[in-house]
């Protein structure tokens, strides 16, 4: 059995007291401290408006923070080290599956005859192979989703930033990806930060859970998960995970706003 | 209870699909031609003169009787259209992408594009024609007024509405602008400039049309809205059907050249263009 995981591994990515302030004057996080160690799986789970997107747009380089520093550290490398899979599969309608997945590399000046092997690969990786010629519309949710992950993996990132890639997914098709990702995880070991607002795929995913509140967006528990991987449908129902799910729901109970 | 029989049942379905396909091009025929035989009875009928309304038969022949005339000025009418048509289609592109890239180059120029689209190419011939020595070049310009700004318009939309998330992405793996513009902007737009082209080649021939009415060009190079005048000054009524039937003719088949290239650019992941089942 692969052991867990520690965040004690060394830092890969840090946010030091990051404030972000939109410009008309909402405040979507406030003095976020936040070390991400290698190969940590970490979720971060809120209601919505508590900054887990910002926050990751911020990790992203998508935006900017007003305020505190995001450090990225030297492990981190600097050409295409980051992977980002957001919540649609944002695939483009226009070209095929493989042309979706080799975009990336296409940007980088990576011929298409080069980057050949490489898309096969990475479209085997999501069992997607046989569908490379297909266009997106002929794709049902969830293969749309695994397409986007693809994309996301052939550059080898060394972070992979999910701003709740299967909430929009049926709960079959979620569990089923939600063990799919897994597997690759504890095959290629990527740092991972995962966006979502289920308390249970952040319990069955993670060796970390950040819980955030909303108004303003801050973090207001940082939860390790010390449960062995890997994990599978048996770990759903053991005492261990529904004891892990408790914590996070009596930490999500007191972020609850007022009103909404 | 037994199975569906499924072979049979896809044979019952593309027999069906096929029988709707060929029914989409029949239909509009049958009732084309069911309206040319009526106005042919009635014409007959009544006995109404040829001068006053001619029976389609009789435009049919006065076409091919003056066809050594018409078919010039079909050229030129054409000529005309396509010319125009091409000036809006690179002026349009290159503009809206100049306008897309810069909010102040869009509110500098813009007005400009708006007044000419809302001015009436009526009102603005005559002075064209005034500034611009040759015919063909002022009728061009008329015609290039018209057509340009469904263009602009439609593809400055377009280019403003690639996916946020795909913007986002390009900008993750520090695309530069130009091959932001090749895979993402210009793609994305497609569908926006295609529908503008439909509008534009429909608006082109009728500023082609309008302009030389204004014009009141007359001589041997001059197009199908020259021959209508002519015939309307000589009462000769069946040859202004047939310069009307080959002007609807030219509308007809830039409507089905546009439909065509849009089907064939869009066809297989447009919503706009997409048929059968999901």
């Amino acid at each position: 059995m692969t052991p867990t995981p520690l965040d004690a591994d060394a830092p890969l990515i840090q946010l030091d007291h990051v404030h972000k302030q939109f410009a008309n004057g909402t405040v979507a996080l406030r003095s976020m401290s936040i070390t991400i160690g290698e190969h940590a799986f970490v979720s971060l789970v809120g209601p919505s408006g508590c900054g887990k997107s910002t926050a990751l747009r911020l990790i992203a380089g998508l935006t900017e923070p007003s305020a505190g520093r995001i450090i990225r550290h030297a492990s981190l490398g600097t050409n295409n080290a980051i992977g980002f899979v957001f919540q649609e599969p944002t695939l483009m309608p226009w070209t095929t599956v493989a042309e979706n997945v080799y975009l990336p590399l296409r940007v980088q000046g990576i011929s298409r005859r080069q980057a050949g092997p490489r898309i096969d690969a990475v479209l085997d990786m999501v069992g997607l192979r046989s569908f490379s010629k297909a266009y997106p519309r002929e794709l049902s949710g969830g293969m749309k989703m695994r397409v986007s992950i693809a994309r996301a993996l052939i550059t080898q990132p060394k972070l992979l930033l999910m701003d709740e890639p299967f909430a929009a997914l049926d709960e079959m098709t979620r569990f089923k990806l939600n063990d799919d990702l897994l597997a690759l995880w504890e095959r290629h070991r990527w740092t991972v930060i995962f966006v979502t607002h289920s308390v249970y795929e952040s319990a069955y995913l993670s060796t970390r859970v950040v819980v955030m509140a909303p108004r303003p967006g801050r973090v207001i528990a940082d939860l390790a998960q010390e449960a062995a991987y890997p994990r599978r449908d048996a770990f759903r129902i053991s005492a261990e995970y529904g004891a892990f799910c408790r914590t996070i729901s009596e930490q999500l109970h007191h972020a609850r706003p007022t009103h909404v | 209870m037994s199975e569906p029989d499924t072979p049979a049942l896809n044979i019952a379905q593309c027999r069906r699909a096929r029988i709707d396909r060929a029914l989409q091009i029949v239909v509009p025929i049958i009732v084309l031609l069911a309206a040319l035989v009526a106005w042919e009875a009635i014409v007959r009928i009544k006995q109404i003169p040829h001068y006053i309304i001619p029976t389609p038969s009789l435009v049919a022949q006065t076409l091919i009787k003056d066809w050594h005339t018409l078919a010039p000025s079909l050229w030129f009418t054409l000529e005309l259209t396509f010319a125009a048509l091409a000036m809006a289609t690179l002026g349009g592109v290159l503009l809206a992408i100049v306008l897309s890239m810069s909010r102040w180059a869009e509110l500098a120029f813009l007005p400009f594009a708006v007044i000419l689209q809302v001015t009436p190419i009526v009102a603005i011939a005559p002075l064209i024609m005034i500034y611009v020595d040759s015919t063909f070049g002022a009728l061009l310009i008329c015609a290039w007024i018209v057509a340009f700004f469904p263009i602009l318009s439609n593809t400055i939309i377009g280019l403003r509405s690639a996916d946020h998330n795909l913007r986002d992405l390009f900008q993750l793996y520090r695309a530069s602008p130009s091959q932001r513009m090749r895979w993402l902007l210009i793609p994305s737009s497609l569908p926006y400039f295609l529908g503008g082209l439909k509008i534009a080649g429909g608006l082109a021939l009728i500023g082609a049309v309008v302009a030389e009415f204004v014009a009141g060009a007359t001589g041997k190079n001059t197009g199908l809205a020259s021959r209508v005048l002519e015939a309307s000054f000589r009462t000769e009524i069946p040859r202004m059907f047939a310069a009307l039937v080959l002007i609807c003719l030219c509308g007809v088949l830039i409507y089905l050249l546009f439909n065509g290239l849009s089907r064939w650019l869009l066809g297989r992941w447009h919503e706009s263009e997409l048929k059968g089942d999901r």
